[in-house]
C-alpha cells in the first residue's frame, strides 16, 4: 500500500494546517492513547506522571510529533530516513509495532477534531497510508 | 458482564442522543468504503463505488448507514445486555453475510473519527475512552456467534 503522488499531495496540504498546532495535537494524541489504551502505559514507566497534560507527556508528544512532521519532508526516502530511529526502536525501545497502529489511530482521531472539514475521506486515506508507512519504516530493523 | 461506570453511561447516552443518525450513518460507512477500499466486497449490488464522490452520494450506502447506527441505538437502550441484544445479528453476519470481524473494528474506528470531528473539543479522552469502550464491547458481540 505505497504512498501515491495524490496520497503525498494530500498529507502535504493537510500537514501545512497541521504544522501550526503541532504541538497540541501531539500532546493530545499521546495522552489519548495512554488514556484510551491504558497498555501502552507500560512503555513509560519512568514517566512520574502519566496524566493528561503533564509535562513529561507533553514534551514527548512534541518529539514524536516534530518527527512525524519531519517524515512529510521525507515520503521519498522514508526508510534510509528513518533507520537511525528504526535501530533506536529495534535494539532498545523495543515497542511492539502493533503500538505504532495505536498512536496512528489517535493522532487520526485528534486531526478529525482539530480540522473536520479538511479531514476527508480521502484526506483520511492518504494520512493513514503514510503512518503506516512511517509505522513500517521504524519497524524496518526488528527482525 | 460488563461493569459501566456512571460516567460511561452518561456519556455513551448523551453522544448518542445528539448524533444526527442519517448523517453520522451515512459518513462513517463512506469512510470505512473509501479509507479501507476492501469492505467494498460486502456491497457488491451497491452499485457506483467507484470514488469517494460516487460512495457519498450512494443512496444505497446512505441507507446502510443508517441501519448501522439505528443497530447501534439498540445497544446504547441496553447497555447491560449487549450480547444478548445481538446474538440474531452475530449469527446473521457470520452465517449469511459472511463478514470478516476484523471490519467491524474498521467501521468503528470511522465511527470514532466522525464522531471525533462532529464533536471536536468535547471529544475528550475520557469520552473517547467511553466511546471506544462501547464499540469495542459491540464488536465483541458480533463475533460472538462466529464459530
Amino acid at each position: 500500500m505505497s504512498l501515491s503522488a495524490n496520497d503525498k499531495a494530500n498529507v502535504t496540504a493537510i500537514w501545512k494546517k497541521i504544522l501550526p498546532k503541532s504541538d497540541d495535537i501531539g500532546d493530545q494524541a499521546l495522552s489519548r492513547m495512554l488514556t484510551v489504551y491504558p497498555q501502552t502505559k507500560t512503555y513509560f514507566a519512568h514517566f512520574a506522571d502519566l496524566s493528561p497534560g503533564s509535562p513529561q507527556v507533553r514534551k514527548h508528544g512534541d518529539i514524536i510529533m516534530n518527527k512525524i512532521d519531519d517524515c512529510v519532508n521525507h515520503m521519498d526516502d522514508l526508510f534510509p530516513y528513518l533507520s537511525g530511529l528504526s535501530d533506536l526502536h529495534a535494539t532498545k525501545l523495543r515497542i511492539d509495532p502493533a503500538n505504532f497502529k495505536i498512536l496512528a489511530h489517535n493522532l487520526l482521531v485528534v486531526v478529525a477534531a482539530y480540522l473536520p472539514n479538511d479531514f476527508t475521506p480521502e484526506v483520511h486515506l492518504s494520512v493513514d497510508k503514510f503512518l503506516q508507512q512511517v509505522a513500517l519504516a521504524l519497524a524496518e530493523k526488528y527482525r | 458482564m460488563v461493569e459501566w461506570t456512571d460516567f460511561e453511561r452518561e456519556t455513551i447516552k448523551s453522544i448518542f442522543g445528539k448524533l444526527d443518525y442519517d448523517d453520522v450513518g451515512l459518513a462513517a460507512l463512506c469512510r470505512c468504503l473509501v479509507v479501507y477500499p476492501w469492505t467494498q466486497r460486502y456491497f457488491g449490488n451497491f452499485g457506483k463505488l467507484y470514488n469517494a464522490d460516487a460512495i457519498n452520494a450512494n443512496p444505497m450506502v446512505a441507507a446502510h448507514g443508517k441501519v448501522v447506527l439505528n443497530g447501534l441505538d439498540k445497544a446504547v437502550k441496553n447497555l447491560d445486555n449487549i450480547k444478548g441484544t445481538y446474538t440474531e445479528l452475530s449469527v446473521l453476519h457470520s452465517e449469511k453475510l459472511r463478514v470478516d470481524p476484523d471490519n467491524f473494528r474498521l467501521l468503528a474506528d470511522c465511527l470514532t473519527i466522525v464522531v471525533a470531528a462532529r464533536m471536536g473539543a468535547d471529544f475528550t479522552a475520557e469520552v473517547q475512552a467511553a466511546f471506544q469502550k462501547f464499540l469495542a464491547v459491540v464488536v465483541s458481540s458480533l463475533c460472538r456467534q462466529y464459530h
